[in-house]
């Protein structure tokens, strides 16, 4: 395992945190050091981060490359069934072997030297071990008390919930379910309900901004009415919804819960420019909204899991959105959609459609991506200077509004207990 | 393998990718849609989607009357840092052509200019077209964007 990082080693501006963390400093976001420690307090300790779905490996042998924070690991399907997590990395010197995005594999073999390895990761087969005769003796070959069992892929924890995959470093993680908390896990489960997922397909956009903005984004319940003219104008998302923002102990993960109501309705929410009153759709199938059994109330919950992955439902799109940081300044957001076994076409149809309101191109979720950009620009180019998440004071608890940013408080005040800073 | 068409369908397909692009890197999003018959289908799909028979697209239209959604959507209700965009759109390669309707793959790449910023490649792929005769001159009944491109630059804001 890797050693922690001496904080001592960071060379981080001096951090000032004014009351509590209602201030956050903008060198959170723009600090390399700090950000390759957050890598491991984050992604390669103490958390499970998000792989993937059940529904991406159906198959014995199925694989399918992704990251953990900046590493490289593969989601795989044993021969027996059961699912694996590996690191990506030789165990000879290092190669990142697997170069598809997926495939189907009896085995992994890396090319430079061909050492081979079963898909959980154990080392099966090492060429010329046993050196090499000429003339009747042997050259070379590894050691004779070379250990197989000590040279398998390194193997990840992996937990399994409701067809959803996550994965740790750490072996010592506490279990996924302790993880997420009683509270969270709520939302988590009401999702994931155990129906068999369907996998519709992909979307992967790469924005120029530190990754906790987007994990920020989706702990804001105060932008979408705002920023977001389809989600005031058609009520999807506005100030005056029923709404509950949720937090587990320890503020680490949230849902931010919220039921539709008053669209185009003019009230105090709708006196921002965003707001347009007159808009009508040309085809407004894409706000075909059909109601689910599941849903149990809320139209619209959006789950935070620190510090990898975002859980969307927004009316009858769902889709699971990876956050995979590529040093301070940027990190890839993988958005997979999926549905449920048992949609009809026309749910299915509907998915698809809906979909066009988010992911990179969407006309609600695009213009996230464009303001963490913005956000980001400022960090870099003034590090002494703070943000301000002051919305409904500066405590972190739950609210039955969405007129706040606790839950941005909540999420620094639990990176600053794990950070130490 | 490729159809034969005469002189005047050629230039009129040649001249209606020329005139598509022109208007979508001039900005003219009114005019964008009337390049489609009403019952259109426009998509720009990551070619991963396309590849495993994936049904999600990045942006994924059914109708002239979404295109028109869409065209207001970029004036009035999507905030984005505004930016050029520029086609470069390879010559039309016919697959196939009956009864009007001409089956079309084109190559194409699109450069972005952000204000203040240099000129990056945006986005790059293939279209997978069907273009049919109407009274007004040929328009697309298809457009499908299949892109190479493994990742969006943060967003796409306006139609490829
Ligand atoms: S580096 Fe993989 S076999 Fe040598
Ligand atoms: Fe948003």
């Amino acid at each position: 395992m890797n050693a922690p990082i001496a904080l001592a080693e960071l060379t981080a501006a001096p951090m000032n945190w004014e009351r509590g963390t209602s201030r956050i400093p903008f060198a959170v976001y723009n600090d390399p050091a700090l950000h390759t420690l957050e890598l491991q307090r984050f992604f390669y300790e103490k958390h499970w981060c998000y792989v993937g779905l059940e529904a991406e490996i159906p198959k014995p042998g199925d694989y399918k490359r992704t990251e953990i924070g900046e590493r490289s690991v593969i989601l795989v399907r044993a021969l027996d069934g059961a699912i694996h997590v590996v690191e990506n990395a030789c165990a000879h010197r290092g190669v990142a072997f697997c170069r598809a995005r997926h495939g189907n594999a009896q085995a992994f073999v890396c090319p430079y030297h061909q050492w081979n390895y079963a898909l959980d990761g154990r080392l099966r087969g090492v060429p010329m071990r046993h050196g090499v005769k000429r003339d009747g003796v042997v050259q070379g070959g590894m050691p004779a008390d070379f250990n197989f069992a000590e040279h398998g892929l390194t193997r990840l924890k992996v937990a399994v919930r409701g067809g959803v995959v996550f994965a740790s470093f750490d072996h010592d993680v506490e279990p996924f379910e302790d993880f997420v908390g009683p509270e969270v896990l709520r939302y988590f489960d009401r999702l994931f309900d155990g129906r068999k997922l369907n996998i519709l397909g992909y979307n992967r956009q790469r924005i120029p901004g530190n990754w906790k903005l987007m994990q920020e984004n989706i702990k804001d319940p105060y932008h979408p009415g705002l920023l977001h003219t389809w989600f005031v104008t058609f009520g999807l998302w506005r100030a005056d919804n029923r709404a509950q923002m949720v937090m587990d102990a320890r503020h680490r993960h949230a849902a931010m819960i919220s039921t539709r109501g008053n669209a185009g309705a003019v009230t105090e929410v709708s006196r921002v420019s965003s707001f347009k009153q007159t808009m009508a759709l040309h085809d407004p199938r894409f706000l075909d909204i059909v109601p689910e059994p599941w849903w149990n109330g809320p139209t619209a919950v959006m789950t935070t899991l620190f510090p990898s992955v975002i859980l969307q439902q927004q009316v009858n799109s769902v889709s699971t959105r990876q956050i995979v940081p590529d040093g301070h300044g940027h990190f890839d957001f993988v958005w997979t959609h999926f549905g449920f076994e048992d949609d009809t076409p026309e749910m299915t149809q509907r998915r698809l459609r809906q979909a066009n309101l988010f992911g990179p191109a969407g006309f609600v979720s695009a213009d996230d991506g464009e303001v963490i950009e913005f956000s980001q620009e400022s960090f870099e180019a003034k590090p002494g200077h703070r943000t301000l998440v002051e919305l409904g004071g500066d405590e972190v608890a739950d609210t039955d509004h969405m007129v706040t940013e606790t839950l941005i408080r909540g999420m620094y005040r639990y990176w600053r207990e794990v950070m130490a800073r | 393998m490729s159809a034969a068409i005469g002189f005047e369908d050629w230039q009129a397909l040649v001249q209606l990718y020329a005139d598509y692009a022109h208007v979508v890197d001039a900005g003219l999003w009114e005019q964008w849609p009337e390049f489609f018959i009403e019952d259109c289908v426009y998509r720009v799909q990551p070619r991963e989607n396309h590849e495993r028979g994936f049904p999600l697209a990045t942006l994924s239209f059914e109708s002239k009357g979404m295109l028109k959604d869409r065209a207001y959507g970029i004036r009035e209700t999507l905030f984005h840092d505004p930016y050029y965009q520029r086609h470069v759109v390879g010559l039309p390669r016919l697959l196939g052509e009956a009864d009007g309707r001409f089956d079309v793959e084109a190559n194409y790449a699109v450069f972005r200019t952000k204000l203040s910023q240099l000129s990056t490649v945006y986005n790059v792929g293939r279209s997978l077209d069907v273009v049919v005769r109407t009274a007004e001159g040929l328009k697309f009944a298809r457009r499908e964007f299949i892109y190479d491109s493994e990742m969006i630059p943060n967003s796409m804001i306006y139609p490829l």
